[in-house]
């Protein structure tokens, strides 16, 4: 489980996140969600440390990561597995080195034991044979599938996802959501999924916390979104005709 | 915002000396980016280092029009030069257009794609394994490259000279031993250290704070080639000064 408590964060004299306070339960997808601005994104950066927050708490499994120095952060983020929105692969490698890459730095596995994790990992995101590929010969949807393979090639207790369908089409955003929900369930994880994909909020949204200009305006799940009466979140989520329309049959 | 800048520098250049994750990955880096910097250097460094030697010894001769001045001394002269000057500085100067570009494109393309951003996530101490092993490769080859580079300066210089006439090989030959001061050597090498030092650094610091995308990444490189080059004249003139 990760906690956050009265999170802060400002650029200069903007305040991005406004005191956000959210549990996020293992074994479940928990999205953030919102619009363009609303700092979501520089949440889930405050939550693994690639920024700082200037006030509050960030807790994994209750122990405290903004306190840890250096050495204490590391032995965290071997636990952490993330997805990022441009899949960040290392394009001087092939796909199994990539994956591979995390095993080499911190374990002391064979080439064949670590060989097997990757094909085991390609193969759970239906990416078997694609190992000698550099990520510049993969498609989109391929691409993000390598970054989950390789993101739980270490068995992550904590899986991060910055917005892991923009750019996809919807069929390939739709496997890659269910691929996410798949991993959280089996492996009991605990997911942060960041996104604006209305498909995702209505798909797996176990637990949704909803920011609007830096607040927290809303949390639930995707089974009780449709039914709230705070206009911001009624503004995002149905924002379009054909949602609107839906609305009615929730 | 400079003193910003050097103190930013600095702080990296200390998270860049902490202990490596694995040893073994780093050592593979370390010669693949000796590879790089050093064998991927050479054939430039000695077609430049050899005109240069040649251009040196015509300039000394035409220069040193005068029947009380032995030719002899047109070898010494250019020896002198390229040994104690040239060949660390034009070499140094080289390298940080070419290594430091790249170095600084390569860091910067990985921070703007997120690379460096899934290094930290994976809990990798992302200034040691990206600039250590280049930081290594760079204070052991320049020296290196740069005692190639006095070599075929010299070489260049009796190819220039004898080719043209302007001095007899004996008399070249008898000028490049004559009076040899070997600390001049121990001088060079000492530049060259420093000047690999700051080849492979600045660039990574240029690249290792970008923001933005392609076109920053570009001014990043272009910048890293600038400051490079300023701070090897600044670190040359120190270290003479110093040393002589």
């Amino acid at each position: 489980m990760i906690e956050i408590k009265d999170v802060e964060k400002s650029f200069g004299s903007n305040t991005v996140l406004k005191g956000i306070s959210a549990k996020f339960e293992a074994g479940v997808t928990n999205l953030i969600i919102g619009g363009s601005g609303s700092g979501k994104t520089t949440l889930l950066k405050c939550m693994v440390g690639l920024q700082t927050p200037e006030k509050g708490s960030v807790q994994y499994d209750g122990r405290e990561f903004t306190d840890m120095d250096f050495e204490q952060r590391i032995e965290v983020r071997k636990e952490i597995g993330m997805l990022f929105q441009g899949s960040a692969l290392f394009d001087s490698m092939t796909v199994e080195e990539n994956i591979m890459f995390p095993l080499n730095m911190f374990t002391e596995q064979s080439f064949k034991e670590k060989l097997e994790r990757a094909n085991f990992c390609l193969q759970r995101v239906n990416l078997e044979g694609k190992n000698k590929l550099f990520p510049a010969e993969l498609s989109g949807g391929m691409k993000k599938r390598v970054g989950i393979a390789r993101a739980i090639a270490m068995n992550p207790k904590y899986l991060f996802c910055d917005e892991p369908n923009s750019g996809l089409d919807p069929k390939t955003s739709i496997v890659i959501d269910e691929l996410i929900k798949e991993i959280t369930e089996e492996y009991q994880t605990t997911t942060i999924v960041v996104t604006h994909d209305m498909n995702s909020v209505m798909g797996i949204g176990d637990y949704i916390l909803f920011l609007h200009e830096g607040k927290k305006f809303w949390e639930g799940s995707n089974k009780e979104i449709a039914h709230t009466d705070i206009a911001e979140l009624n503004d995002f989520v149905f924002a379009s005709r054909f949602m609107k329309a839906a609305k009615k049959n929730f | 915002m400079n003193f910003t800048n050097f103190g930013k520098y600095l702080l990296l250049l200390k998270a860049v000396f902490r202990k490596p994750e694995k040893f073994k990955i780093y050592m593979k880096a370390i010669f693949q980016q000796m590879d790089f910097v050093g064998v991927g250097s050479l054939g430039l460094i000695a077609i430049i280092s050899t005109f240069i030697g040649a251009v040196m010894t015509l300039q000394i001769a035409f220069q040193l029009v005068s029947d009380f001045i032995p030719k002899t001394i047109i070898g010494s002269v250019n020896r002198d030069s390229s040994i104690l000057e040239l060949s660390p500085t034009i070499t140094a100067i080289v390298l940080a257009g070419k290594i430091g570009s790249a170095i600084s494109s390569e860091i910067g393309t990985m921070r703007v794609s997120e690379q460096i951003d899934a290094l930290e996530i994976m809990g990798i101490n992302s200034p040691g394994y990206l600039i250590l092993p280049k930081l290594i490769a760079g204070i052991t080859m320049v020296p290196v490259l740069v005692i190639c580079s006095m070599f075929l300066s010299i070489g260049g210089g009796f190819l220039g000279g004898t080719l043209s006439g302007a001095v007899s090989p004996a008399e070249y030959i008898q000028g490049i031993t004559t009076d040899f001061n070997p600390y001049t050597i121990v001088v060079a090498l000492v530049k060259a250290f420093v000047f690999g030092f700051i080849i492979t650094t600045v660039p990574a610091y240029e690249g290792f704070y970008v923001k933005g995308g392609a076109l920053e990444v570009a001014q990043a490189s272009t910048r890293a080639v600038v400051v490079s080059c300023i701070s090897i004249l600044a670190c040359d003139y120190i270290v003479t000064q110093l040393l002589l």
